[in-house]
C-alpha cells in the first residue's frame, strides 16, 4: 500500500479524474440541453388525474401534461403547507401543465404522488394553442358560428368541420397580418417620412411663399395616405369580424364549458389520438415552427426567428468590418512593422485586448460609438429628427462595431499565426524572381495564409454569435418591432434596434413573467445556439488542423 | 517542323517580344506604385486598428477625469443688488434667469439676474405698528420664508414662478404667494417680539409647516400650522397648534427643524448645539447637547438637503458635519460626522445644495468654499470679493451662483460643480452615510427620492468580483491543471485527440448559456440536493482513489487489454455512478442528518443561505475558466522537452515522480500564466454572475451569499443612468478599472509565457 502510493500511481489516478469530471460535465451539459431543448416540441400525452385532497377529503381532478417530478423530503413538504401523512419521510410530487390559464389563474400546478387517485389519458382531449393565454386542455363539445350551434362534437362530421373552420379562421388572420404589416407598415413609414421632410424645411428656413407651397404639397400627400389608411382599416374591421364568427365551445375537466372563439386559435392537436408517426411529424412542425416564427406574448410561447434573424445579421455586418482590417493590421504587424521591442509591445497588447472583458467593450461602445459618434451623426444627418435619436441610440451598426471591435484581436491573431506558419522559403522565391514586395505578398503569401484568415474569421464569428454583455449595452432589445432587414428603403435599416439569441436566453430565462412556461423555451433557444457555435468551431479546428498538416508536408 | 520552330526561336531573338523599354519603364512605375499604394495602405490600416484599440483605454480615461476635477467659479457681472433695504436673503430660481432678494424692511424684489433689472416687487406687511425683527426660511426646495415681527407674530411666503412658452420662448412670471394667509401668525400669544426664528415646511401628506421662535423674554414658543382649503369656496383656513420648549442655558444663535418635524436643532451663542426632540409635541424633551469644537463659537449653522444633517460653520473658520446617530444605549445624539477643510476666517454663510448633499460656504475675508458632505471633498477654496460674505444664492440646478458682498453688491458667477460626490475616499474608504450608525462599505447609486445620498462605495464590488473569482478558481484550477497534466503527460495521444478538441470547444460556448444553466437549474437543484453537493466534494477524490486500488486487483488479463493512459475513460462510469448515487440518496441524509432540509438547517444554525450564491457562481464560472486553463497549461505541460523527461525516467524515476520533479518546476511558468488569464476571464465574466447571483452588493465572503461583480453592476445599472451624470461616469470607471486590471494580468501572463518559450527552444 505504502509502496503504491509512493509509487504515484494514485495520484496519476487522480489526474486523471480531472480530467472525467469536465468531460463528464461537458458532456453532461450539452446532453442537458439537447435533452431539454428537444423534448419541449414532442406532443406528450394529456393525463387526467383525480386528486383526493386528504384535508378536506374532496376530490377533483386536475388534467394536462406531465412536465416532470421530482422527490422532495417531507419535511419540506410540509412546511410549504402541503398535505403530506406523517408517516412519509419522502414524498414524490408532479408539475402538471394545465394550460386553461385564463379561466385558472395559473397553468402550472404541483400535485403530490400521494393525492392522485388514478390517472388515465383519454381519448379525444384537445391541446389548443392560442394567440394568448397559452394552451388549453379540455373537450370538445360543439362548433358554433354567429352564436348558433353548427355542429356537436358527437357528430361525424365535427372534425371535418372544425378543420375547415379553423383553416378558415386562420388564413383570415394571415390576411389581416399581412394588412396590418405590410400595408399599414409602408403607409406609417411614409407618414413618418413626411413629418421629417417638414421639419427638415422648417430649419432650412426657406422664404415663407416656397415653404407655404412645399407644406401644402406634403399635406396633400398626407391626405391620400391617410385615404388609403381609411380603406385598409375598412377591410381590417371586416376581416376582425369574420374571424369573430366561428367560435368554439369546449368542456374543461372539472365540467365547466368555455367558449374559444377560432380567431385565438393557433392549432389543434388531439396528442392522445395520434400514431407515433403523426407525433414525429408533429415534433418536426413544431421544431419548423420554433425556428421560422415570431415569439407571442413576451416571448413565452412561439418562435425565435428574429432572434436568429438578428444575430445572423449582426455577426454579419461585423464580419464585414472586422474582416479587412484585422488582416491588414496583422499584414502590417507581420510584414511592414519594424520586428523591434515596440512591435513586440504592441503585438502583446492586441493580443491581450483578446482577455480584455467583453463588457468594457460594451461601455466603450456605448459611450463612444452610440453617444458620441451616434449623436454627432444624428446632428449632422438626422437633424429634422430630433429630439427623438436615429443613430444615437443603441442599434444594429454599433452592436456590430462594438462586436468587430471586440473581435479584432481574435483575426489578428489568427491570420499572424496563418502568415507566420508560411516558409520563408517562399517568400524568398517569389523575391528572387523579382516580384515586388507587394506582388509577393498579395499574390503569394495572402493566398497561401488564406485558411489562416478563415479560422480566424470563424472564431470571431464564434465568439460575437455567444456574446452578450456588450450587445445589452449597444443595441439588442427583448422586442424589435421590425426585422433589420426588410422590403423598405433602404431595406438594411442599421439603426434599429434587433434581438439576439443570447439575450433572448437571457430576457426569457431570467425577465419573464412567467418563468415555468418559458423555460423549456429557453432550453430550445440555448441548443439552437449551442450547435450554431459548435459548428462553427469544429469547422474552425477543422481548417486549423488541415492547414497544419498542409504545411507540415510543405516543409518536408 | 523543327526547322520552323527553329526558325521561329531564332527571329524571335531577334525581334524581342518584350514591350518597348518606354512601356517597361511604365509598368515598373505602376509596379513601384502599387508597391508603395500597398505599403501605405497597410501601413495605414495596422496604425488605424492600433490606434482605435489604444482609443478604448483613450475614451474611458476622457470619461472618466471629469470625475476627479473640482469646481470652478467664473465671475459674470457685478450690480448693486436691486431693492431699498439690506436683502436678509437671496435665491435664484431654477431657470436661473432671475433672482430674488427678500429686504430687511419687508420688500422682496424679483430680479433680472444678468442686469439687475427689476422685474416685480411685493411687500410683506405685518400687523399695524409691528416692525421686522427677524427672518427665516425653510428648506430651498420648498421655498417657504416666513418674517417675525416685534408683536410676537409670524408671516409666512413663497415665491411662485410660472412658466409659459408662449411664441416657443420661455417667459417667466414670478410672484409671491402666501400659502398660510395674509394674516400674520401669532407665534407667541403673550405677544413678546421674535428675536429668533426657526421654520420648516414638511413635503408629505398635507401641507404643513411648523415654527420655532425665541421671545425677547427668553422663551421658546413652537407653532405648528396646517391648511385646510375649502372645497367650496377655495379659501384656505390656517390652523395653528401653540406649544413651548425647554429653556436652553444660552441665547440662541439659528433655530433649525427637521422635515419630519422631530427634533428641533438650536445652536446657541455659547457655541453649543441642542437637538431637542419634538416627537411628542406637548412634551419636547432636550435630548443632547454638545459643543461644537472647544473654545470656539458658532457663527453659521444649516441643513443639507434633506434635514437629515447640520453643517456648522465657527468664529474661526472650522466646518464640520453633524447629524444624529445613535449611542450605545440607544439614544439619538449628534454626532460630528466629518471635517471640512476649514477657511481663513469665520463662516458668515452657508448655502446648501437643492438635490445633492453639498454646500457653498462664505466667509468674513470674503473666501468662498465649495464643498461636499458625503465625499468630504472640498471642490474649491477662491477669494470672491473684499471683506465678509453677507449672503449667497445657488440655482437649483448648481450653475450659477451669487455672492453679496458687505457694500450691497451682487456678484454672479457662473458655477461648474458636476461631480463632487466621487473622490477616492469615498470610492474606497468607509464612509459615514446619513442615518447610519458606523462608517460603511456601501453601493447604493440610486432611489426615487431626490434627498438621497448616493452611496458610491466600489468596496463591495471589488469584493464581489474577487469573490466570484476565488470561488471559480477554486473549483476550477485543481481541475484543470491536474486535467493538463495528465492529458498532456499521461493520457493516450488517441484519447487526447478527442479530449483536448471537446475541453476546447467549451471555451466557445456562450457564458449566457452556463448563466442560466446555473440560475435556473443549477441553483435550484444544489438547493434541493445540499448533501449531495458535499458528498461529492469530498467523496469523489476518495472513490476515484478506491478505484486505482481495485485496478490493481482486476485480473490481469482484463488488465492488459487496456492500456496505460485510458485511466480517465475508465473511471466516467465510476464518476457517472458515484454521482448517481450521491443525488439518489441525498433526500435520505437530509432526513436523517438534518431534520428533513439542510438548507433550513443551515438557517437555524445562523448560516444565511441564498438559492443563487457564490457556490453556485464558482461552478458555473469555474466551468467557463477550465478551457482557458486547461488549454493553456496544457500546452506548457506537452511541450515540455521529450529529452528532459526521457532523461528523468532513464535515471530510474517513476512517471509521477518525473511528473513532480521535471516537468512541473519546467512549465511552471505556463501554468502560472494558465491561471493568470483564467483569473483575468473570471475577473470580467458578467452574464454568469449576473444570472447566477442575487445581485446583492454585499461585503462577506459567504459561500452561501451571492455578490455582485463590478461586471454585473455595469450591465444592470448603466443602460438605465444618465448620460454624463457621476453615476455614468462612475461606472466607466468600473470598466476602467476592469479593463486596466485584466490587462496587466494577462501581459503578465505573456511575458511569463514568452520568458517560457525561450527557456524550451534553448533546452
Amino acid at each position: 500500500m505504502k509502496q503504491w502510493f509512493r509509487s504515484g500511481t494514485p495520484w496519476i489516478w487522480l489526474t486523471g479524474g480531472a480530467v472525467t469530471i469536465s468531460i463528464v460535465m461537458v458532456v453532461g451539459l450539452l446532453s442537458l440541453i439537447a435533452v431539454r431543448g428537444l423534448s419541449h416540441f414532442w406532443p406528450g400525452s394529456v393525463a387526467e388525474v383525480t386528486i383526493f385532497d386528504p384535508r378536506t377529503g374532496e376530490t377533483s381532478s386536475v388534467m394536462g401534461e406531465i412536465v416532470r417530478s421530482e422527490t422532495i423530503t417531507a419535511q419540506m413538504a410540509r412546511e410549504g403547507g402541503n398535505p403530506v401523512g406523517e408517516d412519509q419521510d419522502l414524498v414524490t410530487r408532479y408539475l402538471f401543465k394545465q394550460g386553461n390559464r385564463d379561466q385558472f389563474g395559473t397553468d402550472f400546478v404541483w400535485h403530490f404522488d400521494s393525492t392522485m387517485q388514478d390517472v388515465r389519458y383519454p381519448q379525444g382531449v384537445m391541446v389548443i394553442e392560442r394567440r394568448e393565454w397559452g394552451n388549453f386542455y379540455g373537450f370538445p363539445v360543439a362548433l358554433m358560428t354567429d352564436g348558433l350551434v353548427t355542429v356537436t362534437a358527437d357528430d361525424p362530421a365535427f372534425a371535418a368541420q372544425l378543420e375547415v373552420a379553423l383553416a378558415r379562421a386562420i388564413e383570415r388572420a394571415n390576411a389581416q397580418r399581412v394588412i396590418e404589416r405590410r400595408d399599414v407598415g409602408r403607409i406609417n413609414t411614409a407618414i413618418e417620412r413626411i413629418r421629417l421632410t417638414e421639419r427638415g424645411l422648417e430649419l432650412q428656413q426657406l422664404p415663407d411663399e416656397e415653404l407655404a407651397s412645399q407644406r401644402a404639397e406634403l399635406r396633400a400627400q398626407r391626405e391620400a395616405l391617410d385615404a388609403e389608411y381609411d380603406v385598409l382599416r375598412m377591410q381590417m374591421d371586416e376581416l376582425q369580424r369574420e374571424r369573430r364568427r366561428d367560435s368554439l365551445v369546449m368542456a374543461m375537466t372539472d365540467g365547466r364549458e368555455v367558449q374559444l372563439n377560432l380567431s385565438t386559435v393557433i392549432a389543434i392537436t388531439q396528442p392522445n389520438d395520434m400514431s407515433l408517426l403523426s407525433k414525429f411529424g408533429h415534433y418536426f412542425a413544431k421544431i419548423w415552427e420554433f425556428l421560422t416564427t415570431e415569439p407571442r406574448e413576451a416571448n413565452t410561447e412561439g418562435g425565435i426567428f428574429p432572434a436568429i434573424f438578428g444575430t445572423i445579421t449582426m455577426v454579419f455586418i461585423m464580419s464585414i468590418m472586422v474582416t479587412p482590417f484585422g488582416i491588414l493590421a496583422a499584414i502590417y504587424l507581420r510584414e511592414y512593422a519594424k520586428q523591434g521591442p515596440l512591435t513586440r509591445m504592441i503585438r502583446i497588447s492586441v493580443y491581450n485586448l483578446a482577455g480584455v472583458p467583453s463588457i468594457v467593450f460594451g461601455v466603450f461602445g456605448l459611450g463612444f460609438f452610440v453617444y458620441y459618434l451616434g449623436g454627432n451623426i444624428d446632428r449632422i444627418f438626422y437633424e429634422a429628427a430630433l429630439p427623438s435619436p436615429t443613430f444615437g441610440t443603441p442599434g444594429l451598426f454599433w452592436a456590430s462595431l462594438t462586436l468587430a471591435l471586440l473581435t479584432l484581436p481574435v483575426v489578428i491573431v489568427s491570420t499572424e499565426e496563418g502568415l507566420a506558419r508560411i516558409p520563408s522559403t517562399v517568400r524568398q522565391g517569389s523575391l528572387a524572381l523579382g516580384a515586388t514586395k507587394s506582388e509577393t505578398l498579395w499574390r503569394v503569401v495572402v493566398p497561401l495564409a488564406t485558411p489562416g484568415m478563415m479560422t480566424g474569421l470563424i472564431l470571431a464569428i464564434a465568439r460575437a454569435a455567444g456574446e452578450v454583455a456588450p450587445l445589452m449595452l449597444v443595441g439588442v432589445v427583448k422586442l424589435a418591432p421590425n426585422l433589420p432587414i426588410d422590403g423598405e428603403f433602404p431595406f438594411v435599416h442599421l439603426e434599429r434596434k434587433i434581438m439576439h439569441l443570447g439575450f433572448h436566453i437571457f430576457d426569457v430565462g431570467f425577465q419573464s413573467p412567467n418563468v415555468e412556461a418559458s423555460r423549456p423555451l429557453v432550453y430550445a433557444t440555448a441548443l439552437v445556439l449551442v450547435i450554431l457555435i459548435v459548428i462553427l468551431n469544429l469547422t474552425a479546428i477543422s481548417i486549423r488542423n488541415r492547414l497544419r498538416e498542409k504545411y507540415r508536408s510543405d516543409s518536408d | 517542323m523543327m526547322t520552323d520552330s527553329t526558325s521561329n526561336a531564332l527571329s524571335s531573338r531577334r525581334q524581342s517580344r518584350l514591350p518597348s523599354p518606354e512601356l517597361r519603364a511604365k509598368r515598373r512605375r505602376v509596379r513601384m506604385f502599387k508597391n508603395g499604394l500597398s505599403r501605405w495602405g497597410i501601413t495605414a490600416a495596422g496604425f488605424g486598428v492600433v490606434f482605435s484599440l489604444a482609443l478604448i483605454f483613450i475614451y474611458l480615461f476622457y470619461e472618466v477625469m471629469p470625475v476627479f476635477k473640482g469646481a470652478t467659479i467664473d465671475h459674470e457681472v457685478t450690480f448693486q443688488v436691486p431693492g431699498d433695504a439690506q436683502p436678509l436673503h437671496l435665491s435664484i430660481e431654477r431657470y436661473q434667469e432671475m433672482g430674488l432678494n427678500y429686504g430687511a424692511d419687508g420688500q422682496v424684489t424679483f430680479f433680472n439676474l444678468d442686469s439687475g433689472e427689476v422685474r416685480l416687487q411685493d411687500q410683506l406687511v405685518g400687523n399695524d405698528g409691528a416692525d421686522i425683527t427677524v427672518f427665516a426660511r425653510g428648506e430651498d426646495i420648498g421655498g417657504l420664508v416666513a418674517y417675525g415681527y416685534t408683536d410676537g407674530s409670524v408671516k409666512l411666503a413663497r415665491a411662485d414662478y410660472q412658466v409659459t412658452f408662449p411664441d416657443d420662448q420661455r417667459y417667466i412670471t414670478p410672484s409671491l404667494t402666501r400659502p398660510y394667509g395674509d394674516t400674520p401668525i401669532q407665534l407667541d400669544p403673550e405677544g413678546a417680539a421674535i428675536i429668533q426664528l426657526g421654520l420648516q415646511e414638511s413635503t408629505r401628506g398635507a401641507r404643513s409647516a411648523m415654527l420655532v421662535g425665541y421671545t425677547n423674554d427668553g422663551r421658546y414658543v413652537t407653532a405648528r400650522l396646517t391648511t385646510r382649503e375649502n372645497l367650496f369656496t377655495g379659501a384656505v383656513e390656517t390652523q395653528v397648534a401653540r406649544g413651548v420648549l425647554p429653556a436652553l442655558p444660552a441665547q440662541p444663535q439659528t433655530i433649525l427643524i427637521d422635515k419630519e418635524m422631530r427634533s428641533v436643532f438650536v445652536a446657541d451663542v455659547a457655541g453649543y448645539l441642542h437637538y431637542v426632540d419634538i416627537r411628542n409635541p406637548r412634551e419636547p424633551v432636550l435630548q443632547h447637547s454638545v459643543r461644537a469644537a472647544p473654545g470656539e463659537y458658532i457663527t453659521a449653522v444649516d441643513f443639507l438637503v434633506g434635514t437629515v444633517s447640520l453643517i456648522v460653520g465657527t468664529d474661526s473658520g472650522r466646518l464640520s458635519q453633524w447629524f444624529l446617530v445613535r449611542d450605545a444605549e440607544n439614544n439619538s445624539i449628534l454626532q460630528r460626522i466629518r471635517d471640512f477643510k476649514s477657511h481663513p476666517a469665520a463662516i458668515t454663510h452657508i448655502a446648501p445644495e437643492y438635490l445633492r448633499k453639498g454646500f457653498i460656504v462664505g466667509d468674513a475675508s470674503g473666501t468662498v468654499g465649495v464643498h461636499y458632505g458625503t465625499s468630504a471633498r472640498t471642490l474649491l477654496q477662491q477669494q470672491m470679493v473684499d471683506g465678509a460674505i453677507a449672503g449667497i444664492a445657488l440655482s437649483p440646478v448648481n450653475r450659477r451662483l451669487v455672492v453679496l458682498d458687505q457694500d450691497q453688491n451682487l456678484h454672479v458667477s457662473e458655477l461648474w460643480n458636476r461631480h463632487p460626490q466621487i473622490s477616492f475616499s469615498a470610492l474606497w474608504n468607509r464612509v459615514w452615510y446619513e442615518g447610519r450608525s458606523d462608517p460603511e462599505y456601501i453601493w447604493q447609486s440610486s432611489s426615487g427620492n431626490d434627498e438621497f445620498e448616493s452611496k458610491f462605495s466600489l468596496v463591495p464590488l471589488s469584493i464581489g468580483t474577487l469573490k466570484a473569482a476565488f470561488f471559480a478558481m477554486l473549483f476550477a484550477m485543481p481541475l484543470a491543471i491536474m486535467g493538463a497534466i495528465y492529458t498532456a503527460y499521461f493520457m493516450t495521444p488517441k484519447l487526447r485527440g478527442a479530449v483536448k478538441p471537446t475541453i476546447e470547444i467549451m471555451e466557445a460556448l456562450p457564458t449566457v448559456i452556463l448563466g442560466f444553466l446555473a440560475g435556473l437549474w443549477l441553483a435550484p437543484f444544489m438547493e434541493n440536493n445540499l448533501p449531495a453537493v458535499f458528498s461529492l466534494l469530498i467523496g469523489m477524490p476518495i472513490v476515484m482513489l478506491l478505484m486505482a486500488f481495485l485496478w490493481r486487483y482486476v485480473p490481469a488479463v482484463i488488465r492488459g487489454r487496456v492500456a496505460a493512459g485510458w485511466e480517465a475513460a475508465l473511471l466516467v462510469p465510476v464518476v457517472l455512478g458515484f454521482g448517481w448515487a450521491m443525488v439518489s440518496i441525498s433526500p435520505y441524509i437530509e432526513v436523517w442528518f438534518f431534520d428533513g432540509s439542510m438548507r433550513q438547517w443551515f438557517t437555524d444554525n445562523g448560516i444565511t443561505y441564498d438559492q443563487r450564491n457564490a457556490m453556485v457562481v464558482g461552478v458555473a464560472m469555474g466551468f467557463a475558466v477550465i478551457p482557458t486553463i486547461y488549454s493553456i497549461a496544457e500546452d506548457a505541460v506537452f511541450n515540455v522537452p521529450k529529452h528532459l523527461t526521457q532523461g528523468s525516467l532513464a535515471l530510474g524515476a517513476t512517471p509521477w515522480q518525473t511528473v513532480l520533479g521535471v516537468v512541473l518546476p519546467t512549465a511552471s511558468p505556463g501554468i502560472f500564466s494558465a491561471i493568470m488569464i483564467g483569473f483575468g476571464r473570471a475577473v470580467g465574466e458578467t452574464m454568469i454572475v449576473l444570472m447566477a447571483t442575487g445581485n446583492s452588493p454585499i461585503v462577506n465572503f459567504n459561500i452561501f451569499e451571492g455578490m455582485r461583480t463590478l461586471s454585473a453592476n455595469i450591465a444592470v445599472e448603466l443602460p438605465e443612468t444618465a448620460v454624463g451624470s457621476s453615476h455614468f461616469r462612475i461606472l466607466f470607471l468600473a470598466a476602467l478599472v476592469l479593463l486596466t486590471f485584466t490587462f496587466i494580468l494577462n501581459t503578465i501572463a505573456e511575458v511569463v509565457r514568452q520568458r517560457l518559450r525561450q527557456r524550451y527552444s534553448s533546452l
